[in-house]
């Protein structure tokens, strides 16, 4: 290289390096400007949504929950809600959202970012258990209405938050989910002499296998644990273990799988007979029944955490909203979206019989209240009237192949009381002491 | 015995799908000295366009059997396009800079190819179950496995085998070989180094490509895919020795097997058995079971 | 060792008072981004001395998340909660464990090293992410820190940690410095051009690595215990690779040249990130990435080359810089 040109090159370095400290000292100036408190737009309430954006969440939880968002905060602001919601906005206020990828190492700051720079008025998203454990003490710490929709450890309000006042769930706790599961079992006469489990080797998968195994040693006691599967998450390949599960001949494989990782569960489980030699429980089966079509094999029992998206009893509301969803994005919503619409209506509800968007207001009005949402009645029964129960249901899938339509039929619905501990019960004691209390139909 | 057939059936597939996705890795990593974590983007990409194509090619409802000439199309343009665009684009000027820093260079490509993807795709899932159905199963000792599996595994060989003889028994080949033991002279004997970088990066990039396009059918094609095999893909190379295809194929065996035993026998340990087996392969050979021999420069 | 404090020492000391009043005249939420980058960054400083040995860790979340989760595990289990006893604990078994592990480790250079470590690593995140004792995945929850039996609750509370965060972060600075300046920091120099000639002169190559990795090891734990307390919060996430990772690309993209450089870079891609996902939340990666790109490019030898380039420049330092500690 002739060294004129080196010189050249090097100056032009030097420059781009001028620049680049006038960038970053400009970026530090914006920070500290921007930290200054930006004045909310009059008559608006700021809601901070945090759900996966990005990561193998995004695609199953995510992104629907986010699209349901951004679809129930444009009805409820043009008040096209069917009724008991049709007035405009959260108490006549319209909503105004931010959104923020749950993806994060520092989930904790960007919490207090939200709280503190974005001057939202509450915040509602949190997918992972994990995220929740460690938002809801911070929640109560800023004292900002905080409201996780989605994710499924009991232990939230159990352990983490005794006595919380600013923290509410709006979603029931995944410990019905499981005792649900094994309950359908029982009440459809599946043959139940021997079970297994293939679950994701992370907080979800493992509580979901001891909530289920527990609750079929309580139903039927004879029945006897086949396989115990626990592939790591996002694994994908699933050959080694369908081959485990195929030789120790299961009646029953029970697999709390979501996202794309079931879908591929179903895609290599069905080419290779599974389904056929044994009943398969998927406990979010729902989100993938549509996609997967012919290929999620009948006979199938598919649960939504709850009475959601296809297994949702028939109401005005849902209708509307599977209409509305249908209509914008082109699929039918599964129950992250119905989770979030869930979620957006009860603070709808709140805030409206409050006729305030004012934070005491609202959570007074939310504590212990009892709302319809697209799924159905939500109660807030728990911890205090801060955590929601629900009834939920299992169906088994039907495909249609004339119509190319997928259907749930047998659909079971079980009572709240019947499938959630009472209040005060650690879920996993309630299980062991034979569903004390439970108040089945 | 049941079990012992099952785990070496499990971890033959398992073997050859870990080879598939990792040989592009050590092939890049042997010639051009950068530990390419695009890698993943491009094993992504693969998946993504295969899995697309299939599932537009499958609504005209023809004969399932060209899908299996679309998987390896698919491969080809993901490769070519993405491997191009990022070698000419942006690796070309980082040429002869530190290893340490190539490795956050491509980070930061990986970065931007996972949003791309997104961008593209959106973040649904893909389903393209078709051409791993339309085989049927075969039964070995009563256990079906997919005729599918089979023929990725013999993808895998005959990749293994079109690349050694390439290397060792072609004339670019083994100018390639002289590449890898000295750049300089190579420069200086006349050989247009820049090219063979070039060549190289594309049909590392088009290899990932094809671990993903031929894995399409078999799971569901979400976000994140692509992140999951770098781990695993660097696992494999360097059990087997940077740098050597025999070696992929050898660690890729051995973690194949070795997961596949796990999962059988002691199921909890799955989560770690890949990382176990490199910390004992490691401990015994510290630099891989193939590692090409370096003159250490005083 | 009487050395006298070099420029950076003083800059070191300078940034105590300044880091603190920063509380005062910063709102919280950027103190408290603030709070969280002086703890991952100072496993981003252990890699960084690491580096200067020409090793690069791909497996240092396992001392963050040492340090975390035994100041999680002597919270939970023995009711500890004074910060200094957790630190200590921490840094002690931070140490232990590198000290038995860099017997194996300090035989492995270049992508072996990285690979092991990250294996390491990566074994303990199996381990914890199947303990459904100790939360699994989801991990646990931390008390919060008392200081030699005060204990100080609410705003008053918090101000405290971000003030005893700062002072052990840079403590521990100031300590690395000395390393770097001491014998053994230029031994590691050495190693990292050429190994052999180090054996040849009589030093014990892999004796230098063995410290250089205890103490890395020690850094990065106390870093994990302010972090985990910071938070009130720890979960296996802390020894995935992908955390390791960043820690790794911190300190490339900060530089090797000082001591406060992944410090600062650590916070900067903290704020950098922020506002990438305020400014585009569905593809904030892409903006990142392409900003990482950019300085590379631009900055091959890290962000702290725009300080020390500047310097050159202006003969009279200016405040800005010495706040930076130079």
């Amino acid at each position: 290289m002739a060294s004129g040109k080196q010189a050249a090159r090097s100056s032009a370095i030097r420059k781009s390096r001028h620049i680049l400290m006038t960038a970053t000292t400009l970026g530090l100036a914006s920070v500290l400007a921007a930290a200054a408190p930006a004045q909310a737009e009059e008559g608006s309430v700021k809601i901070g949504f945090v759900t996966f954006l990005s990561g193998g969440a995004a695609g199953p939880f995510g992104v629907p929950a986010r699209n349901a968002a951004e679809l129930m905060i444009e009805a409820i602001n043009a008040g096209s809600v069917p009724a008991p919601y049709a007035s405009t906005g959260l108490a006549g206020k319209s909503i105004d959202p931010i959104f923020v990828d749950e993806n994060s190492k520092q989930k904790n700051a960007d919490y207090q970012k939200l709280v503190e720079k974005d001057e939202v008025d509450m915040v509602l998203g949190y997918i992972s258990s994990s995220s929740c454990k460690a938002i809801a003490p911070e929640a109560e710490k800023a004292q900002k209405l905080t409201i996780l929709f989605d994710c499924g450890t009991p232990q939230i309000f159990e352990e983490i938050v005794t006595d919380p006042q600013y923290t509410f769930r709006t979603g029931a706790h995944a410990t019905m989910d499981n005792v649900a599961a094994a309950r359908y079992l029982a009440d459809t006469g599946a043959k139940t002499g021997s079970y297994a489990g293939i679950n994701q080797n992370y907080a979800f998968g493992q509580d979901s296998w001891r909530d289920f195994s527990a609750s079929m040693a309580q139903i039927d006691s004879n029945a006897k644990i086949a396989a115990e599967q626990f592939p790591k998450i996002y694994a994908g390949q699933y050959g080694s273990e369908i081959s485990a599960l195929l030789t120790s001949k299961p009646d029953v494989v029970h697999s709390s799988f979501w996202g794309g990782d079931m879908e591929a569960f179903v895609i290599q489980g069905s080419a290779r007979g599974i389904f056929e030699r044994a009943k398969v429980v998927l406990t979010t089966g729902e989100t993938a029944m549509h996609r997967l079509g012919a290929q999620m094999p009948d006979g199938t029992i598919i649960g939504a955490r709850g009475p959601h998206g296809d297994l949702a009893p028939e109401s005005e509301l849902n209708d509307w909203f599977r209409k509305a969803y249908y209509d914008r994005f082109g699929t039918l919503p599964t129950y992250p979206s119905y989770k979030m619409a869930q979620a957006l209506l009860g603070v709808k509800a709140a805030a409206d019989k409050a006729g305030s968007t004012d934070q005491d207001a609202v959570i007074g009005a939310l504590k212990g209240l009892e709302w319809e949402g697209p799924s159905g009645k939500v109660s807030m029964a728990l911890a205090n009237g801060h955590q929601a129960i629900q009834g939920t249901a299992y169906g088994t899938y039907e495909f249609d192949k004339e119509t190319g339509k997928a259907s749930l039929v047998d659909i079971v619905r079980y009572d709240a009381e019947c499938v959630n501990p009472p209040a005060g019960m650690n879920s996993i004691d309630w299980i062991n002491s034979g569903f004390e209390g439970a108040k089945c139909d | 015995m049941l079990t012992a057939v099952a785990i070496a059936v499990d971890g033959l597939g398992f073997a050859a799908w870990l080879f598939l996705s990792s040989v592009g890795l050590t092939l890049v990593y042997g010639v051009m000295r950068i530990l390419n974590i695009a890698h993943g983007g491009f094993y992504a990409l693969g998946a993504y366009t295969s899995a697309w194509a299939i599932g537009l090619y499958t609504q005209t409802g023809s004969t399932i059997a060209l899908t299996y000439l679309i998987i390896p199309l698919a491969a080809l343009a993901a490769g070519l396009v993405s491997g191009l665009l990022v070698e000419r684009g942006i690796l070309r000027f980082m040429y002869g800079r530190d290893e340490v820093l190539m490795v956050l260079v491509t980070y930061a490509i990986f970065l931007v190819l996972e949003d791309a993807t997104k961008l593209i795709w959106g973040t649904d899932s893909y389903v393209s179950y078709q051409p791993a159905y339309w085989l049927g199963t075969i039964d070995v000792f009563g256990l079906p496995y997919t005729v599918y599996k089979f023929l990725i595994v013999g993808v895998a060989i005959l990749v293994g085998a079109a690349l050694y003889f390439a290397l060792n028994h072609t004339r670019t080949g083994k100018l390639l070989l002289v590449v890898i033991e000295d750049r300089e002279v190579s420069s200086a004997l006349g050989i247009n180094v820049t090219l063979f970088f070039t060549v190289t990066f594309v049909i590392g990039a088009t290899l990932g490509a094809l671990g993903g396009a031929l894995t399409a059918p078999e799971i569901s094609v979400v976000p994140g895919i692509g992140a999951e095999i770098i781990v695993m893909a660097f696992a494999v190379i360097v059990i087997g020795g940077m740098g050597s295809i025999g070696g992929a194929m050898l660690g890729a065996l051995i973690v194949g097997f070795s997961r596949a035993a796990f999962v059988h026998l002691y199921p909890p340990a799955e989560l770690f058995s890949i990382y176990l087996v490199m910390a004992a392969v490691l401990t015994v050979k510290p630099y891989g079971l193939f590692a090409l021999s370096e003159s250490r420069k005083i | 060792m009487t050395k006298s404090f070099d420029k950076t020492e003083w800059g070191l000391l300078l940034a105590l008072p300044v880091l603190i009043c920063l509380t005062f005249l910063l709102p919280a939420w950027v103190v408290n981004y603030i709070q969280v980058s002086l703890g991952t960054g100072l496993v981003a400083l252990g890699v960084m001395i690491q580096m200067r040995a020409g090793l690069v860790s791909f497996g240092q979340g396992l001392y963050f998340c040492i340090g975390g989760y035994t100041a999680g595990l002597a919270g939970k289990f023995l009711g500890i909660s004074d910060l200094f006893v957790l630190l200590v604990m921490g840094l002690l078994a931070s140490v232990v464990i590198a000290f038995l592990l860099g017997f194996l480790l300090r035989r492995y250079r270049e992508i072996f090293f990285a690979m092991l470590s990250l294996a390491v690593s990566m074994i303990l995140f199996g381990l914890l992410s199947s303990t459904e004792e100790l939360g699994s995945t989801d991990g646990f929850n931390l008390p919060q820190p008392t200081y030699l039996g005060w204990a100080p609750e609410g705003d008053l509370g918090e101000t405290v940690l971000y003030v005893v965060t700062c002072v052990v972060t840079l403590g521990l600075a100031l300590g690395l410095n000395r390393v770097l300046r001491s014998p053994l920091g230029y031994i590691n120099e050495a190693i990292r051009e050429n190994e052999l000639r180090v054996e040849y002169l009589g030093t014990s190559a892999h004796r230098a690595v063995h410290i250089t990795y205890v103490i890395a090891a020690a850094v990065s734990a106390a870093g994990g215990v302010l972090w985990a307390m910071a938070l009130g919060h720890v979960d296996p996430e802390m020894t995935n690779w992908t955390t390791s990772g960043q820690f790794v690309f911190v300190s490339i993209l900060a530089g090797t040249g000082n001591i406060a450089a992944p410090l600062i870079g650590t916070f900067l891609l903290e704020i950098v990130r922020v506002y990438a996902v305020e400014i585009s939340p569905n593809t904030w990666q892409m903006i990142l990435g392409t900003l990482m790109l950019l300085t590379i490019i631009f900055l091959p030898r890290g962000l702290w080359s725009l300080i020390a380039s500047a310097k050159r420049k202006t003969a009279a330092p200016k405040a800005s810089e010495i706040m930076e500690g130079n």
